[in-house]
């Protein structure tokens, strides 16, 4: 049986080598460059994907251990014709400069609006058990493990408050 | 990253077996260890995955209290109805590590055995007796902001990173370990070593060892609180940080168990400050009376001597606070 990674809803096999990171067994195996290498030690969350829903650092995981999982790739959110909201709102709001961090905050930003939608507490919330409001403090910390060198910080925040209000519409 | 042979384990037995090899290492979330295998800090000739054993329950034990998976995330503990309910402080401690990237990944054993951030031991062109047993340590002459004042020794400095294990520390809770021999069950307290003549230790596992899962007592009275002190307000290491659960009894402190991160090789945790609070009524003297017993040995190293006065002013913000004494 050869054991297969699931990426944007199309299998592909595990490469031979253990060393392969799932970031570079998507850039390299799958041809999705869409993904980003910054630091490879995840501090930066350039390599942000989401495994069977949940972000992680594509950088600090090995392919290897990902066999039967569904990996979703900023290719697979949207594309220019057919954007996601958050795409389409990072656009509106210029939540970028260089655009190298983008596909990672917008990956991880899917992923916040969805744990936002579970109740998940976050260092910002003043209780852990209430309802979360999607406040710019809350955006900041949530969003803390993508950097951004251009520092579009205030526009990233904009959109990704402009993004969950049309998804609560 | 060195090459290596990766198998991956069907069960705790299995995963044993295949880790009974030169230099093998288990690998959970890899976070922490797929970091240091690119720095060539670790690097391990097999990697045994462990992700496909189970151990990711998080259940009440008979006695009411909470028992955590060894491969529980980070993410599944913080988020869990019981845990935030009746532990906010390991909530608290956990929400104020990392990221939510690191934290989904993260597990409980590997959380309590990742190790230092000292920037000579993840540096392999630097001296580290951690690392490289008699290489010596760059760090009490060098860089040290990160470093530890209390429980250091000649030969290291460096401080535990974690936050979640300060929590646990303060909690109370017990580390139940599996080997091929038998379980064995160690309290959080006594689960890090200091390090002493053997800096390369960070923990009291053994080889064929692995760590099924920690074990909360039942939830105690009291107010529960983490407090961090960092460098910038997300996803940086603790410079001091305070697990604090202290309950009160009209004007008296009932309960205060208290433990220290980012000031040590481990969570710290001093028995003498319970005694000394407890039957006591909070003011600022008995405050001062807890910073001076906590600090009686603290020792600098240059660059991070502003933690001693840190170390005592937060003890005081968070003894006011959960005593509702006036700073």
């Amino acid at each position: 049986m050869t054991e297969t990674i699931t990426v944007n809803e199309t299998e592909y096999p595990i490469p031979a080598d253990p060393r392969v990171s799932l970031l570079d067994f998507l850039r390299q195996h799958v041809g999705l460059t869409g993904t980003k290498k910054g630091c490879d030690h995840g501090q930066c969350g350039a390599c942000t994907v989401l495994v069977n829903g949940m972000r992680i650092n594509s950088c600090l995981s090995l392919a290897v251990m990902h066999g039967g999982d569904s990996v979703t790739t900023i290719e697979g959110l949207g594309n220019p014709e057919n954007p996601s909201a958050l795409q389409k709102a990072f656009v509106e709001h210029d939540g970028y400069q260089c655009g190298y961090c983008t596909p990672g905050q917008v990956c991880s930003a899917t992923a916040m609006l969805q744990e936002i939608d579970n109740g998940w507490p976050s260092d910002a919330s003043e209780s852990l058990e209430g309802e979360v409001e999607l406040t710019a403090d809350e955006i900041r910390e949530r969003m803390s493990g993508n950097l951004c060198r251009c520092g579009a910080y205030p526009n990233i925040v904009a959109a990704i408050r402009d993004a969950a209000k049309e998804d609560a519409a | 990253m060195r090459p290596f042979d990766y198998q991956r384990a069907d069960g705790l037995t299995h995963a044993g077996q295949l880790a009974d090899a030169d230099e093998a290492a288990y690998i959970a979330g890899g976070t922490n260890l797929l970091d240091l295998m690119k720095l060539q800090v670790e690097t391990p000739r097999r990697l045994v995955d462990i992700n496909k054993v189970g151990m990711r329950e998080i259940e009440q034990t008979d006695d009411g209290g909470l028992r955590i998976g060894a491969l529980a995330t980070n993410t599944a503990t913080a988020s869990h109805d019981l845990v935030r309910r009746n532990y906010p402080v390991l909530a608290r401690a956990i929400l104020a590590g990392a990221t939510q990237q690191l934290r989904n990944r993260a597990t409980t054993g590997g959380n309590l055995c990742q190790r230092t951030r000292c920037y000579y031991f993840t540096n392999i062109d630097q001296p580290c007796n951690k690392r490289e047993p008699g290489s010596g340590c760059g760090a009490i002459q060098g860089i040290a902001r990160l470093h530890a004042i209390l429980g250091t020794s000649s030969q290291c400095i460096a401080t535990y990173p974690g936050d979640m294990a300060v929590a646990l520390s303060a909690l109370d809770a017990k580390v139940e370990i599996a080997s091929e021999s038998g379980e064995r069950t160690v309290p959080v307290r006594d689960f890090h070593c200091l390090p002493g003549d053997t800096p390369w230790r960070d923990n009291v596992l053994e080889a064929g060892e692995i760590i099924t899962s920690v074990v909360l007592p039942p939830p105690v009275a009291g107010r529960q609180s983490y407090r961090k002190v960092r460098e910038r307000s997300s996803y940086a290491f603790a410079l001091v940080s305070i697990a604090s659960i202290v309950e009160m009894e009209g004007d008296m402190i009932a309960r205060a168990d208290l433990a220290f991160g980012g000031v040590a090789h481990i969570p710290w945790h001093d028995e003498r400050l319970s005694n000394l609070l407890v039957g006591q009524a909070p003011d600022r003297k008995l405050f001062d009376k807890a910073a001076d017993l906590l600090l009686e040995d603290a020792q600098g190293y240059g660059e991070n001597d502003f933690k001693i006065p840190l170390a005592r002013r937060t003890l005081h913000a968070v003894l006011s606070e959960a005593t509702g004494v006036d700073q």
